[in-house]
């Protein structure tokens, strides 16, 4: 492109224009309106600001972040990171604010796979299959989530408790204190493994990518399988049993009032995946069926008459397609997962709202505790709402 | 948005504090202003009260809708006080973690909803407290079938609290002074939380002893249910004012002093007219015949007689709405007649 040369219309300028100090000058009626408008704001801004530090000052409440380094002494049931009541405010609202993570991120995978497959359903030839996924749709979309969240929270408590659990098989229990797994004990070992089985992962993406590229130079085709079963399988297990292949079972078993061991699902976080997952499926199914309908019917007649079959149709003409169509809307799903995890409060699960909630009712400073929540779920959403931009451009049809 | 409905009224409630403190000029503001509160609920013709969502002995609307208890006969004493007429009120439910803000920004006058009188709330909280009306501890609740004895046997238990409450900061103690495991299960409205504890998502429900009987009482069947004999805290329940508005500290405070004395004294509502002839000097300054005590509180001077009649003494509250619900007088008896905690200064 550097060779090419300049286009010398580009370089001309406009004739430059004496500034008049004058109404009738256009950039000077520009320049004052900008002024006064900043002015007005500003002004605004510094008035509400003053008053509220007065006000604060007159009902002598505390202010400030001083209180993040204090003792928090609230007890937190679900933790990622080790947190005991000793422990700081601060520390408190980083659980919060992993708690809601863990809900948003697996709901956000989850409720991707569940709606594209119910809206692929949705288009089905089979009439059964095809009604299923429209009353569902119908059904969950309707039903405000709240009042989901209770149901699937009632239900969950409605459960036996941990003496009377359910035991479908050896080491599962299903009780009104959740669902318990049995769970290996973790060592060093097993993070070196997962450390080999994501590198593996990146390696084999990149291979991919690779054999495709060579293939579209020369028409032969390179079967990745073999790379992937070395690097996704071969390699970690090797790098486990060479750290001495540790494998201890932690089975859950009833100890006293509960279950010890294992790995736990509470019913609070999984009433609250459950709710989450399913409603938002709802809306992705009609995403992606909007999606799917918005690629020309040529496309799918072009595609048969390549003589493919139809899940390769699907896989490789339509669904390119149709993802530059799902991608936008799908953003605003990812977000409204992440805000609607605060609804958590109302079944119990200890996410940043309702951490920080209790914070702000424990320290009195109602201000600092909402521009919190403000932050963490601005910070989310603007993450989610980067990828998800970058994703779209990557896909976007590339017009030479 | 719906969905968003929940979390939107939360931030907007705080979001409204904010905007309150904010608004020099607001109608809110104006009565949020300290020093001022009297004249604000007079200008009004109404007291606002923050009381419970709904805990049976001290705070439940009855089948007409009425509300009534302990803490509403003290919203009633104080309109009674103020006004002549126990019925000028409005009763706002607060939950716990929304009680201060409502009282900080202006939207409750008075919170009489079994709220603990702390260091750090009386500070940095921007309220005070006006008067301890219940002296109460924290105790534990279990399912009887369960056969436990003491609260130390909780090892390792599931316990359901209410968030936001010196109850889950006394917990958290009490479970690490004893070396006690446990997993909480924090929800914020009172019926949910008890919800869970009856559903058997928790082990043990705790909160305040009081708290405990009038949940137990509610239940269908109250022996399905043991409180244990552990009382882990000091809970002193007291009324909340707005921090620095002195005159309405001064009426609420001097409001349940009354309560107290007319007790002392034998003063109730079926014989508060005969009374008013009683020779006895403290009772003739008490009920306005002599003197101006109530105009030093810049009340009617007959106020102490409209307290009276409107709610009683203060064992007649106790016995109208928490005896039922089977909670002694314990330390809440008088201490000028069986050593309890209950002691009103003179009316002098």
């Amino acid at each position: 492109m550097s060779q090419t040369t300049i286009d010398p219309r580009s370089l001309r300028a406009p004739p430059r224009r004496p500034l008049r100090l004058s109404w009738s000058d256009e950039r000077v009626r520009a320049i004052v309106w900008q002024v006064l408008v900043v002015g007005i704001i500003g002004t605004i801004v510094w008035w509400l600001w003053s008053n509220t530090v007065h006000n604060l000052e007159v009902r002598r409440i505390a202010t400030g972040f001083g209180f993040l380094g204090r003792e928090a002494g609230l007890p937190i049931a679900e933790n990622l990171i080790p947190y005991s009541p000793t422990d700081t405010y601060f520390r408190a609202l980083l659980i919060g604010l992993l708690n809601t993570l863990k809900v948003a991120v697996v709901g956000i995978v989850l409720a991707t796979i569940f709606g594209t497959l119910i809206g692929i359903a949705r288009l089905s030839k089979n009439w059964l299959l095809s009604k299923i996924a429209g009353v569902y749709i119908e059904v969950i979309r309707d039903l405000p989530l709240l009042l989901q969240l209770l149901f699937w929270y009632a239900i969950l408590q409605g459960l036996p408790g941990p003496r009377q659990a359910l035991h479908p098989v050896g080491g599962v229990f299903l009780s009104n204190r959740g669902l318990k797994l049995p769970w290996i004990e973790w060592q060093d070992a097993h993070s070196y493994a997962l450390l080999a089985f994501a590198l593996g992962a990146l390696f084999t993406w990149f291979y991919r990518r690779d054999a495709i590229r060579k293939r579209i130079l020369d028409g032969r085709p390179r079967p990745v399988w073999p790379v992937a079963l070395g690097c996704l399988l071969v390699l970690p297990v090797a790098i486990w049993a060479a750290a001495g292949a540790p494998w201890t079972v932690d089975w859950p078993e009833l100890r006293g009032f509960n279950f010890r061991g294992g790995l736990n699902m509470s019913p609070e976080y999984f009433a609250l995946l459950l709710g989450l997952t399913t409603y938002t499926a709802g809306f992705i199914a009609e995403i992606v069926r909007a999606g799917i309908l918005a690629v020309p019917h040529g496309q799918w007649e072009a595609a048969q008459a390549l003589g493919l079959r139809s899940g390769q149709v699907l896989k490789q003409v339509v669904l390119p397609q149709a993802l530059r169509v799902i991608i936008p809307p799908m953003t605003s799903q990812y977000l409204n997962i992440t805000k609607n995890s605060s609804l958590a409060v109302a079944i119990g699960y200890q996410d940043i709202v309702s951490i920080a909630n209790t914070t702000l009712n424990q320290t009195g400073q109602a201000i600092e505790g909402i521009a919190i929540i403000m932050l963490v779920y601005l910070s989310i959403s603007l993450s989610i709402s980067l990828f998800m931009n970058w994703y779209n451009a990557k896909i976007a049809l590339v017009e030479r | 948005m719906p969905q968003f409905g929940l979390f939107l009224k939360r931030a907007l409630g705080m979001a409204a504090l904010g905007l309150t403190l904010a608004l020099p000029g607001h109608a809110q503001a104006q009565q949020a202003a300290p020093a001022n509160t009297i004249d604000a609920v007079r200008g009004r013709g109404q007291l606002v009260c923050g009381v419970n969502t709904g805990l049976a002995g001290f705070a439940q609307p009855d089948s007409q809708g009425v509300w009534r208890g302990f803490d509403v006969d003290y919203c009633r004493a104080v309109s009674a006080a103020v006004f002549g007429d126990p019925n000028k009120v409005r009763y706002v439910p607060t939950t716990p973690q929304v009680r201060f803000t409502a009282l900080q920004s202006g939207e409750v006058d008075l919170l009489s909803r079994n709220t603990t009188w702390t260091l750090s709330r009386d500070t940095a909280l921007g309220l005070d407290f006006a008067a301890t009306n219940f002296f109460d501890g924290q105790g534990f609740m279990v399912r009887s079938s369960l056969g436990l004895k003491s609260a130390k046997e909780l090892e390792g238990a599931t316990i359901c609290v209410q968030p936001g409450t010196t109850t889950e900061q006394n917990l958290a103690d009490w479970a690490r002074a004893n070396r006690i495991r446990f997993t909480p299960v924090v929800i914020e409205r009172l019926e949910e939380i008890v919800a869970a504890f009856i559903s058997g998502r928790c082990d043990a429900f705790t909160t305040d002893v009081s708290g405990l009987a009038a949940t137990r009482s509610a239940q269908q069947k109250p022996d399905d249910y043991l409180i244990l004999p552990e009382v882990i805290s000091k809970e002193p329940l007291a009324l909340g004012v707005r921090q620095g508005d002195a005159r309405f500290a001064d009426i609420v405070r001097w409001t349940h002093f009354l309560l107290l004395s007319a007790e002392e004294f034998g003063i109730n509502q079926a014989n508060i007219d005969q009374m008013a002839n009683d020779p006895r000097p403290e009772v003739q300054r008490m009920l306005g015949r002599n003197g101006e005590l109530g105009k030093m509180l810049g009340l009617d001077n007959l106020w102490a007689v409209n307290v009276i009649k409107a709610v009683g003494n203060y064992a007649e509250i106790f016995d109208r709405h928490l005896k039922p619900i089977g909670i002694q007088r314990g330390p809440n008896a008088l201490w000028t007649t069986t050593g309890g905690l209950q002691y009103s200064p003179p009316f002098r």
